[in-house]
């Protein structure tokens, strides 16, 4: 199969790898959101951290993942994506955005939808940790 | 020496047509091109000692009479009769009635086995699937187990397509030939590569192919035994009566050509292409081994073909791992390089666990494949490998000490 240029990119190159610190650390921060989604036997896990400002803008963000091309070059774009957005705005994305961008071919649409994932659970870790509701949409999946 | 790329290590997928082997074909294109039927002209006779050549020269690479040897379209083909076409005549009962037989294979075999099994099961007949152990390899004990008095057909792979696992073929071919149970093995993989001989091995069907051995594509062979016990076969195909009235058709003469000459190169320059090949399997296990932590060799350690390695490279997923080796042609277990979105189901059926079936790479070597393409190929593997585990945060978890199988993932 053939990948877009952007997917090959993000691949060789890709943004905003790491974590911000080592994750029993990272679990007690409440200045940082940690979304981890998938499973190593699905063949996909990615793990995104937040971190936000107290008046929910991210200021940072930071990913990790296993997964195929595709589903590296999607969280890579993700933290591309919420970088300087409030949370609010950053749940506004959707996985056809991801899609669209990364010219992603249907049989890899789930690495996008996984990465929209990763966002959700990121910010609804940084909701909990802060004490903020979390609405409903959050589990919509 | 600088290498060329891309590089060729997916040889058990296909291999490249040995240039002789063209040659020989040749001039059954355009010159001698009858039709092997047509008894009363020169064309046809020519065609036909063509054949007849080929099949002495298929016959010979395993050890049977030329007689015993009908050519089909491939390792598929010849499944597919032999599987199908033996349990039809050994049936215990008609067709449209239970209880028509028992058949054993196994979990990994390849798809043209195990998929005609799951029509003769869905047709009457009650098949045993063999679950192989961790290391890969069938015993005649495991088939023994499972022998029961109404057993017609064994039906395993003397070696395996994904891991290159030899099971015991021998000693379940005496086993069969003990119980009067017909046996027949898929020897796609086995054949031309290793010293074959159905008359020691005690096989009565033997199928293979003409690309996996340097040969065309498109055609194969099956062999049928024809004295102790005298095998019958119901035809797949019918109509001319060709191939003993087993596969009817007129016969492929340029690739029956192609595939005897092919199977006659294999037995002059066996020896040496094993070797040489099972030094270039331990050159790149080792130094893929050497060079990185959590790397799995899958598949018993001794009992493999000098051909195939597979290897899972912990943490990393196979799909982007060759991503990052575009210059290398192989495989991988994982399942975004797969139609089904499944990992390979041998990896699975071996206990190797899903995550490691996701991590891995089938490299597999040929009569062309270097030393230099092989220090390349871990060169680059490992590179890519380092690359991937910076991404990796189940590499980070591993590092920091966290048992991977006590998180609770969130499975989608």
């Amino acid at each position: 199969m053939a990948y877009s240029e952007k997917v090959v990119d993000h691949y060789q190159n890709p943004r905003n790898v790491g974590s911000f610190g080592a994750s029993s650390d990272v679990k007690t921060r409440t200045d940082i959101g940690v979304g981890i989604v998938g499973a190593p036997e699905c063949g996909d896990v990615m793990q995104l951290q937040l971190k936000v400002t107290a008046d929910g803008v991210i200021e940072d963000a930071k990913f990790k993942c296993f997964g195929c091309g595709s589903a590296i070059a999607s969280s890579s774009l993700a933290t591309e994506w919420v970088k300087g957005r409030t949370v609010d705005e950053a749940l506004q994305i959707k996985n056809t955005q991801i899609v669209e961008e990364l010219a992603l071919p249907p049989v890899k649409i789930h690495c996008s939808v996984l990465a929209e994932d990763s966002i959700r659970a990121a910010i609804e870790d940084w909701k909990k940790k802060n004490g903020i509701a979390v609405a409903e949409e959050a589990h919509a999946h | 020496m600088a290498v060329k790329t891309p590089i060729y290590l997916d040889n058990a997928a296909t291999t490249r047509c040995d240039p002789r082997v063209v040659e020989a074909m040749l001039p059954y294109f355009s010159e001698k091109f009858g039709n092997a039927g047509s008894r009363n002209h020169r064309f046809g006779w020519d065609a036909e000692d063509g054949i007849e050549t080929a099949r002495e020269q298929a016959a010979r690479l395993i050890g049977a009479d030329a007689k015993e040897v009908i050519f089909t379209s491939g390792a598929t083909e010849g499944n597919n009769l032999a599987v199908k076409g033996a349990a039809e005549i050994y049936a215990k009962a008609p067709a449209g009635q239970q209880g028509r037989g028992h058949i054993i294979t196994c979990t990994i075999e390849h798809k043209a086995v195990l998929d005609p099994c799951k029509r003769l099961q869905r047709e009457g007949f009650d098949v045993t699937f063999l679950d192989p152990p961790a290391d890969g390899v069938i015993t005649a004990e495991m088939v023994r187990a499972a022998m029961r008095p109404d057993t017609i057909l064994v039906s395993i792979m003397w070696a395996n397509n994904e891991i290159g696992t030899i099971n015991e073929i021998p000693q379940i071919g005496r086993l069969c030939h003990e119980k009067g149970v017909i046996f027949h093995t898929d020897g796609t993989q086995w054949v031309g590569k290793m010293p074959t001989d159905v008359e020691r091995d005690c096989i009565d069907l033997l199928s293979w192919s003409g690309h996996k051995m340097y040969g065309p594509k498109g055609v194969g062979a099956l062999y049928v035994r024809r004295r102790k016990p005298r095998v019958r076969l119901e035809a797949l195909i019918d109509g001319g009566g060709q191939e003993r009235g087993m596969r009817s058709g007129t016969q492929n003469v340029t690739g029956i050509i192609g595939f005897g000459k092919a199977c006659e190169l294999c037995q002059a320059e066996m020896e040496h292409d094993r070797e040489r090949l099972l030094k270039l399997r331990r050159r790149l296990e080792d130094g893929l081994s050497g060079r990185m932590e959590v790397v799995q060799v899958n598949g018993h350690r001794d009992r493999r073909l000098p051909h195939i390695a597979n290897l899972s490279f912990g943490f990393v997923e196979g799909e982007s791992l060759m991503m990052g080796i575009k210059d290398i042609a192989c495989s991988s277990g994982s399942a975004c390089t797969s139609a089904s979105l499944e990992p390979s189901y041998v990896l699975k059926g071996l206990g190797v666990g899903d995550e490691l079936a996701h991590s891995s790479l089938r490299l597999s070597f040929g009569r062309w494949t270097t030393e230099e393409e092989i220090d390349y190929a871990i060169e680059s593997i490992s590179k890519a490998v380092e690359h991937l585990r910076k991404l990796s945060p189940l590499y980070d978890l591993y590092k920091e000490g966290v048992d991977l199988s006590t998180i609770e993932w969130q499975h989608h």
